[in-house]
């Protein structure tokens, strides 16, 4: 069981109150974009062992998106933080690589 | 003149605690940015009410602001008197970015009593949520849900729990409310809480 805090109500969600929302921090390619980034962009998504970052949504309460950080082998969450940024915040990163020296996610480490 | 009438028309059970559904209930949905002081001022003038806390409740007599995300308020009142509320909002947030909508007819409303912790057990039994009264108290929103549906609920008093949600739910919702309180299957679990 996944429980995740929305930042945004401060709500200690369960998952079933959620809905999950893919990956994260994904940067657009739109027109002009080369076919390859369009490609990326829609179908390339990372399956770490490990750290990453996600985006859910507070479907069953105050309707807000949020991004959470987590590791998918120990399910331990590392934060959750505001849906308007486009990088994950230093608090979040400095608390992961207390845990894991040393990690890296796409361009972020 | 139109005869009007709550979804289940006042049902009732009574096993280990009380289920009721409450009847004709007003409520009005309020949206604006509740950070901004003007907004909040102007809820405070139309209503009579301050701004609830993050997650809280404020009551004034029959009339209650409740907390429903950081851009939302719910205000529940008489039946008959939300439809005023709504033109004094209107008229209190004219020129601000907001909405008010009498959203009573919407929604149905069930009255949760009996010993305090054997309420609890009954929601326990049906949402996610962490019904202990540290993390649930009295005067403290939870929007959650109930089995499948989207409910949201609050302690008016201790042994006294409201329980809010769309009115095409509210037959589900009675049901499980009235199964989950069933005499003879009470955990017990919140019973020294």
């Amino acid at each position: 069981m996944l429980i995740l805090t929305c930042p945004y109500c401060g709500v200690a969600c369960d998952e079933t109150e959620l809905a999950p929302g893919g990956e994260a921090h994904l940067k657009r390619f739109g027109p002009g974009s080369t076919d390859e980034e369009f490609e990326g962009y829609l179908f390339q998504r990372e399956n770490p062992r490990g750290v990453h970052f996600e985006r859910w949504r507070h479907a069953y309460g105050c309707g807000k998106w949020f991004h959470a950080a987590r590791d998918t082998v120990t399910m331990e969450v590392f934060g959750t933080y505001s849906a308007q940024v486009t990088e994950p915040p230093e608090e979040i990163r400095a608390k992961i690589s207390a845990k894991h020296p040393g990690w890296s996610w796409r361009e972020f480490s | 003149m139109v005869d009007l009438a709550s979804a289940l028309s006042e049902a009732a059970s009574s096993g280990a605690i009380r289920v009721e559904e409450a009847g004709l209930c007003g409520m009005v949905t309020i949206r604006g940015d509740l950070t901004d002081a003007t907004f909040t001022d102007a809820v405070q003038a139309a209503t009579g009410i301050r701004a609830p806390a993050e997650r809280g409740m404020e009551r004034v007599g029959a009339n209650a602001l409740l907390w429903m995300s950081p851009d939302e308020l719910m205000l529940t009142c008489d039946h008959d008197a939300a439809g005023d509320l709504v033109g004094k909002l209107e008229s209190a947030l004219a020129g601000q970015h907001h909405l008010a909508v009498n959203v009573s007819d919407a929604r149905a409303v069930f009255r949760l009593s009996g010993d305090d912790g054997a309420v609890r057990d009954t929601l326990a039994k049906l949402t996610p949520a962490d019904m202990s009264v540290g993390a649930c108290p009295v005067g403290a929103v939870r929007r959650t849900r109930l089995a499948q549906a989207a409910a949201a609920f609050w302690f008016e008093a201790e042994g006294e729990a409201m329980v809010v949600c769309f009115r095409s739910a509210a037959g589900y919702v009675f049901e499980l409310l009235k199964t989950a309180s069933a005499s003879g299957a009470e955990p017990g679990y919140f019973a020294g809480d």
